[in-house]
């Protein structure tokens, strides 16, 4: 493979697409969707007011996936709005975290963005608090199993999953952005100091700009949910844009994954998000975080990994080790998730003891 | 070229290899499978379909496989692709060319949103196309197959497209889906009809699927507008019956088998209010399908 994967080159240099042939669009839209980016690619050739100039044939299927991802948007701030119903009476600090922050507070990266479930963060001592507020108001929990339950409340950093009853949609209630049993913890506290209130909806915060960047850091490069792997790093690379206009962000970005213990995800994501989508970083801002780099080592072989990985799970963007890849990168991320022992126990749990109760 | 220039062989050949391009409707969909369930299915069917020799661009990539587990020697399976991903659970390797009619209405209905799509046959005459939506069993597709075997143009069996841009509605004649008992009656209605191998328990009971007229497949084109809303009922010995339907009603219980209409919002309710505005809307009760051909016959199209 001599020439990077089409949906690469078309979040690098979009005003190349225009000379794509009808072939190359065919390949580009089969690649984008299975990366969950098609209504995305939508957004990048709107802005730059391409959409015009794509063969029609492409360009309907572009249309299609905008009415989609417009859709959504509006679901999401409708499911928001009742969160935020929801937990009035309790007072809660309710902040917003991930896809849901990125739509309220009206990012960019917002445009676009597909996903199934409401992430929020809550101060960890007004959990259960939280918890009977969501169940009188309709949500559920999902996993009623007593091993699932001790996994979530015990070594998590997250409730289990709760479905509404009568809309079906999914909220995670977590208290922090890794699991307890992890070897590293980013400070809730400290999040929760940083984070911005929204203007327009009272109660509702998201997280400081350097914290949202490290948080999705965190979630693809250690927590290792690969499985939208490139579409987590194209909202790492316009989170990256966006923010870059703030006058202190770039420097404060290495400094706050030093004081949040994120300094390896932090490395990843900026190498990453360079090598793969050519995200503009300042060199000093690549230097600092460099504090982060591992052993020479380490680093040959998650390059080896992680650029594999973080393709399309698309056969044209696929070699031979791309599977190995996943299947290792998924393997470090239990690795990150729990101490060894208690790895070994829940894998066996999951192996010979839940699977049995199906 | 259509695929009856294929020799069975040939056509057999192509869909292992590299796949075909079909044209049905508006779409292109790319075909790959080795199984012969399919190329029987395809070449029975789809005869008089487009084929395009070579095509740079395809809206669905499609293939049907055998999953390559242990169960292929005892209860060999089939799964539904779309560019490589299943979907949907494997069936009994049996019921292939019913899962790919099953899967080319999902690509199709979980797509394209340009389109209002309604869970509904389709069926025109002089411009005028009459919407049968359809909560199972009420007997759509077997009226609907009848009406297409005398005179009446087919645009589809299962998907109403209702252009959202300009209300007017899209063909997409494919094979008529019939089911258990209906797949007789259709034979004996009309003889010469082409008809599928019955494929027994699948989860709709027995189905077969009826090949459409070739004048629906090369008019394929042609988009026509809503004159009429009639929900069909079979009911056994009724006497065929036409009764007026408040537009109100009819367009909750049409909202009832929209696949996409809350998705597209404000759009989905103006695409909706102007179909209903420009239809009449009945129920309509029958057991003879002679008799519903004559009602269909005498109905007039609205008073602009």
């Amino acid at each position: 493979m001599n020439l990077p994967p089409l949906v690469l080159q078309a979040f690098r240099q979009p005003d190349l697409l225009i000379s794509l042939s009808l072939a190359d669009w065919d390949l580009l839209l089969r690649q984008a969707r299975s990366a969950n980016l098609l209504a995305r690619l939508h957004v990048v050739l709107d802005e730059r007011g391409l959409l015009e100039k794509v063969p029609q044939q492409p360009r309907e299927h572009l249309e299609w996936s905008h009415a989609t991802a417009e859709r959504h948007t509006q679901a999401v701030r409708w499911e928001v709005s009742l969160i935020r119903k929801a937990l009035a009476k309790a007072g809660v600090p309710i902040i917003l975290l991930k896809g849901a922050a990125y739509v309220m507070a009206k990012l960019p990266s917002a445009r676009g963005r597909l996903f199934t479930d409401i992430d929020i963060m809550v101060p960890k001592d007004r959990l259960n608090e939280v918890e009977a507020a969501l169940m009188l108001h309709g949500w559920a929990a999902t996993h009623h199993d007593a091993y699932d339950q001790r996994y979530y409340r015990t070594w998590m950093h997250e409730l289990p999953p709760m479905r509404h009853v009568r809309r079906s949609t999914v909220i995670d209630v977590h208290h922090a952005i890794l699991p307890e049993t992890a070897s590293i913890h980013p400070d809730p506290e400290k999040l929760l100091a940083a984070a911005c209130a929204l203007e327009e909806y009272e109660g509702l915060k998201v997280l400081a700009p350097t914290d949202m960047v490290l948080h999705s850091a965190a979630h693809l490069f250690h927590d290792g949910e690969l499985e939208n792997g490139l579409r987590d790093l194209v909202d790492i690379d316009s989170l990256l844009r966006y923010f870059s206009t703030l006058p202190m962000f770039w420097p404060e970005l290495a400094e706050r994954a030093v004081e949040l213990e994120l300094t390896r995800p932090l490395f990843y994501a900026l190498r990453y998000a360079t090598k793969i989508l050519h995200t503009p970083i300042p060199r000093d801002t690549m230097d600092a975080a460099r504090i982060g780099r591992p052993n020479p080592f380490t680093m040959a072989l998650m390059d080896r990994l992680f650029t594999r990985a973080l393709m399309p799970a698309h056969p044209s963007c696929s070699d031979a080790f791309s599977g190995g890849a996943r299947w290792l990168l998924y393997v470090r991320a239990n690795w990150l998730r729990m101490p060894p022992f208690l790895l070994a126990r829940h894998l066996f749990h999951k192996a010979f003891i839940s699977t049995r109760a199906d | 070229m259509n695929v009856s220039a294929l020799t069975f062989s040939e056509l057999g050949l192509r869909l292992k290899q590299a796949g075909i391009f079909l044209q049905t409707g508006s779409f292109i969909t790319h075909l790959q499978t080795s199984i012969p369930g399919v190329a029987e299915g395809v070449s029975l069917l789809y005869a008089d379909y487009p084929l395009l020799e070579q095509s740079d661009f395809a809206d669905f990539h499609v293939s049907l496989a055998s999953p390559r587990n242990l169960r292929r020697w005892f209860k060999p399976q089939v799964l539904f692709l779309f560019d490589g991903k299943p979907p949907f659970k494997p069936l009994p390797l049996d019921q292939a060319f019913p899962m790919l009619e099953w899967g080319l209405n999902w690509c199709v209905s979980s797509h394209a949103n340009r389109y209002l799509i309604i869970h509904a046959a389709v069926v025109e005459k002089g411009g005028y196309a009459a919407i049968l939506p359809a909560p199972p069993g009420s007997g759509k597709s077997t009226l609907c197959a009848a009406l297409v075997n005398r005179g009446w143009r087919l645009l589809s069996d299962e998907l109403a497209l209702v252009r959202v841009s300009d209300g007017q509605i899209i063909p997409l004649p494919r094979p008529v889906s019939l089911k258990n008992e209906s797949i007789d009656i259709i034979q004996q209605y009309e003889p010469d009809v082409i008809i599928s191998r019955k494929v027994s328990d699948t989860m709709k009971g027995t189905v077969a699927h009826m090949k459409v007229p070739t004048d629906s497949i090369t008019r394929a084109t042609e988009t026509a507008r809503a004159a009429w809303v009639i929900f069909p009922k079979y009911q056994a010995g009724a006497g065929a019956r036409l009764e007026a339907l408040p537009q109100a009603r009819a367009f909750m219980r049409i909202a009832d088998n929209a696949f996409n209409y809350s998705l597209l919002g404000v759009k989905g309710f103006e695409a909706m209010a102007g179909l209903i505005d420009a239809s009449l809307c009945y129920d309509f009760t029958y057991s003879v399908l002679d008799e519903a051909i004559e009602t269909f016959a005498a109905l007039k199209p609205p008073a602009i």
